[in-house]
């Protein structure tokens, strides 16, 4: 049985102690809506890279985290969003190796192979919200008795 | 799953001298600050003391993102400069499947499955001749 409780929040992220919160966050609602530890390990690092951009290239905003479902499948939808520069190029900042600072450049596209969906919405001089989604894989359906 | 937050680690990550080798063990949700003031405390430690290995124990890491990922290469580079050798140990399998999807497959970076493995890894490679010290003569 899973519950929205402890799942849902809004979650400032300010400084790099806000990124440990997110991180812990997410992790808990993962475990919460049944998430294995390989999808719980691959949530948590894509919402790492999410909140540093959000903290780094957004000057930081904050991340609200929402319970889905879709029929027995439970998901978590997590939204990063900051009212910073924008990006004027989404497709240069997709790409593998792209880098604005400081970074291995892994960030924005290495967080959308984690996940199983991905959406981002940027205005240049607006800010830039990147929604994703993640599901509980079904655990295997038992064999039927013969 | 726990359910109790763990601590995050702040400030300095305690780095023990176990003879010609430096060990850390990293633990739980680390600040970005407190992992580069761990690159800092390890330069500075291996050009003291003259170490010849830096063996990190990261089996109670969560997560390895882009950022820690970046750090630990980091640090594997600069121990190199200052003559020691590296190791990364008892990387959880979780870790490893998320970081090569991530894209960071770290090929600079030595690893070990256990701190044991990584300690026997280190004192096999450890007679080399420093670069600029005495040459050790064969009797």
């Amino acid at each position: 049985m899973h519950t929205a409780a402890g799942v849902e929040a809004c979650l400032p992220i300010r400084s790099d102690m806000d990124l440990v919160w997110v991180r812990q966050h997410v992790r808990q609602a993962a475990a919460r809506l049944g998430f294995g530890l390989v999808e719980q390990t691959k949530l948590v690092t894509a919402a790492s890279e999410l909140a540093r951009n959000t903290l780094v290239h957004g000057g930081g905003g904050q991340m609200e985290a929402r319970h889905v479902s879709s029929g027995a499948t439970q998901g978590l939808r997590l939204a990063f969003s900051d009212e910073g520069p924008g990006i004027a190029d989404l497709d240069q900042a997709l790409s593998d190796g792209y880098t604005s600072g400081g970074g291995l450049g892994m960030g924005l596209s290495g967080a959308r192979r984690l996940v199983h969906e991905f959406d981002i919405e940027s205005t240049p001089g607006a800010g830039t919200t990147v929604r994703v989604t993640c599901w509980a894989a079904q655990p295997p359906r038992p064999r039927e008795e013969v | 799953m726990s359910e109790a937050y763990s601590r995050p680690t702040t400030g300095h990550v305690p780095v023990l001298r176990l003879g010609d080798v430096l060990l850390v063990t990293l633990q739980g949700d680390l600040h970005d600050s407190t992992a580069q003031q761990l690159q800092q405390d390890l330069s500075e430690t291996i050009s003291r003391t003259g170490v010849r290995g830096v063996l990190i124990d990261i089996s109670g890491v969560e997560i390895v993102d882009s950022f820690l990922g970046r750090v630990l290469a980091e640090i594997a580079a600069q121990s190199r400069l200052l003559a020691a050798r590296t190791v990364v140990a008892g990387m959880r399998p979780a870790v490893a499947i998320t970081l090569v999807e991530l894209g960071l497959t770290l090929p600079g970076l030595s690893t070990a499955l256990s701190t044991e493995a990584g300690m026997e890894l280190l004192a096999r490679q450890a007679p080399v001749t420093r670069p600029g010290g005495p040459r050790q003569e064969s009797p």
